[in-house]
């Protein structure tokens, strides 16, 4: 159904997306994972023919791009990251509009049953600028599958709504994805899991992961972290003790007298952790299992294959945020300020 | 073309939505009001020692004035308001053509502009109330022609300059700055007796001098519907390269 080759796409100097290599069955779910700016709206702007990439292909139902772009927009609906929406119309009004550029048959009909479909039907009288954010987002949806596309891409369909409202699109776009071709971009990995029949990593443009979520779940569980909290002088000398352990990956400080540890999957270290640290006489405050945050993926998925110094930089910043709450609220937190 | 209606039919209609439209077509209206008044009570007054009655320019001049004003005020938002909005993402993305888009986006302000001018044709029917035999209504045919085809070019310039802009203001103001250019640019060259084609691209000597006295020579046409295809050409050129950025 989706048949990408080789895309690449340079912003002047900047390489947006290097050289991807993918493709999604129909009545495929796939999800694009990955952080800021790692080129997942722009290659779902090359795919949705909004822009024409720099080299590289790419097929939907056959059909090229650029070549085909008029074609290839007939059959795919889109919601961009920031819900294009006018605000001075209204909703039903809306659905019309788009509905006739989209070509669709009994447009009027098929926007009260879009409408339906994503539960906003009492509202279709208001204007759009008066909608709440979860709204809006449903409108978005709506458009998008107006004219009954067979290949529905949406960029980060649940960002910046309410836990409930999350639950409720991502039912919504599950059910859609039983009938069409679906590509959405998140960066939550519980979301992909939760969604996906099929997973790609982007990170800086490049894929680095391409796996069902099951796959990718075993591949992540490779590794796990420990945050310890230890009090004592000389935590340095601790911290080599620790990363000399058998089954110990490596120690990071996170913060003043807080560590972490990550370690091999299949081996319980956290007694011998324990013990390491009280003989050594320090006071052992805190230790616990921290879940992986999707840092913590890319770091292991990428770190293996290229350290750059600016993920290093990264890391320690971004796992004191996860360190009180499960890492996949503390992405949503962290996409919705972003 | 049912993509151009769609997007002109739309474009059309916000306009009666948007107060800020309102505001402009009330004071377009306005301003010509109380320049016809002034001079229909000027000739009044004069009438005694010097008479004349009023000709129709003292409605067709102003009106050539104001569309140079009132056109960037409403051609600014076409597409740089889609672009700042988001929205141009989802037009480029709808199964429609960029020139079929942008013609659909001039039309529908062309139809807008044409509609104010054609709502003061009430001041000639009114001054031919007012005058004694009545006006001649040939000078008028012409001059409300030459004011179409003028909205036509101007709103196809806008729409183009519209197209390179996120903001409307921008728009605005680069708008009016080119209309005022192809206003005068024929000017210098006159004291030069220099430059024919500075002397070509200058509206006025398309407009003053022919449609505005009842002359309707066909070169001042094609010269209002070459800037017209001008415009629409240079903003499907500008939405496309867009794309590419
Ligand atoms: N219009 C643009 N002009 C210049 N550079 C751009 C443009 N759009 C994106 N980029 C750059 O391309 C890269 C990929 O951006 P992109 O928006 O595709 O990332 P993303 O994965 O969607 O990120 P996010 O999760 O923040 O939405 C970034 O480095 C970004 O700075
Ligand atoms: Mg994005």
């Amino acid at each position: 159904m989706i048949d990408v080759q080789n895309l690449t796409k340079t912003y002047g100097p900047r390489l947006a997306i290097d050289n991807l290599t993918f493709h999604a069955n129909k009545g495929e779910i796939l999800g694009f994972l990955g952080p800021n700016g790692a080129g997942k709206t722009t290659t779902m702007r090359i795919l949705t023919g909004y822009m024409p990439p720099t080299s590289g292909t790419a097929r939907i139902a056959g059909y090229d791009v650029v070549d085909d772009s008029l074609e290839v927009r007939k059959r795919v609906g889109y919601l961009p990251e920031t819900v294009p929406l006018y605000p001075d119309m209204t909703v039903i009004d809306y659905l019309i509009f788009m509905g006739k550029l989209r070509r669709t048959p009994n447009v009027e009909d098929r926007a009260w049953e879009v409408l339906e479909r994503v539960g906003m039907a009492e509202r279709a009288g208001s204007f759009i600028g008066s909608l709440s954010k979860g709204m809006r987002q449903r409108v978005g949806l709506a458009q998008a599958i107006i004219h009954k596309p067979e290949v529905l891409i949406l960029d980060e369909p649940t960002i910046g709504l309410d836990p409930t409202q999350v639950v409720e699109v991502r039912e919504l776009v599950k059910e859609i994805g039983k009938e069409h071709t679906v590509i959405l971009s998140t960066h939550i990995l519980a979301e992909a899991q939760q969604l996906c029949d099929r997973v790609l990593i982007i990170n800086q443009g490049k894929i680095v992961a391409e796996d069902t979520p099951q796959a990718l779940q075993l591949r992540l569980q490779g590794g796990r972290r420990i945050i310890v909290e230890v009090r004592g002088d000389k935590i340095d000398a601790l911290e080599k003790r620790l990363s000399g352990l058998p089954g110990v990956r490596g120690v990071g400080t996170i913060s003043q007298g807080r560590l972490e540890i990550l370690v091999e999957e299949n081996e319980e270290l956290r007694p011998l952790i324990a013990r390491t640290v009280l003989e050594n006489g320090y006071d052992l405050l805190e230790m616990r299992l921290a879940e992986m945050s999707l840092e913590d993926i890319f770091l292991q998925l990428v770190g293996e294959e290229s350290e750059t110094e600016q993920e290093q930089e990264e890391s320690p910043a971004e796992s004191e945020a996860p360190s009180n709450t499960p890492a996949d609220e503390a992405d949503e937190k962290a996409s919705e300020e972003g | 073309m049912r993509n151009i209606w769609i997007i002109t039919k739309r474009e059309y209609a916000r306009y009666f939505t948007s107060p800020a439209a309102y505001l402009v077509a009330f004071l377009y209206l306005l301003v010509l009001g109380i320049i016809f008044y002034a001079n229909v009570a000027a000739s009044a007054m004069n009438a005694f020692m010097r008479p004349y009655a009023p000709g129709i320019d003292i409605i067709i001049n102003p009106i050539t004035t104001l569309l140079v004003f009132i056109t960037p005020a409403l051609t600014m938002h076409l597409l740089a308001a889609e672009q700042r909005n988001g929205t141009l993402e989802l037009l480029l993305t709808a199964p429609i053509r960029d020139w079929e888009l942008i013609i659909g986006k001039w039309l529908g302000s062309f139809l807008f502009v044409t509609t104010l001018t054609l709502i003061t044709l009430v001041y000639p029917v009114t001054l031919n109330f007012l005058v004694k035999p009545g006006i001649d209504w040939g000078p008028v045919i012409s001059g409300y022609l030459g004011l179409i085809l003028m909205g036509a070019a101007f709103t196809a310039l806008g729409t183009a300059i519209s197209a390179m802009f996120n903001n409307q203001i921008a728009a605005f103001v680069a708008s009016l700055a080119f209309f005022l250019l192809l206003w005068i640019i024929g000017f210098p060259a006159h004291g030069l007796g220099g430059s024919e084609i500075w002397q070509y691209l200058d509206f006025s000597n398309h407009f003053y001098n022919t449609l505005a006295v009842g002359i309707i020579d066909t070169r001042d046409i094609i010269y209002y519907l070459s800037v017209t295809a001008f415009g629409i050409f240079a903003g499907s050129i500008i939405v496309e390269t867009r794309r590419w950025r």
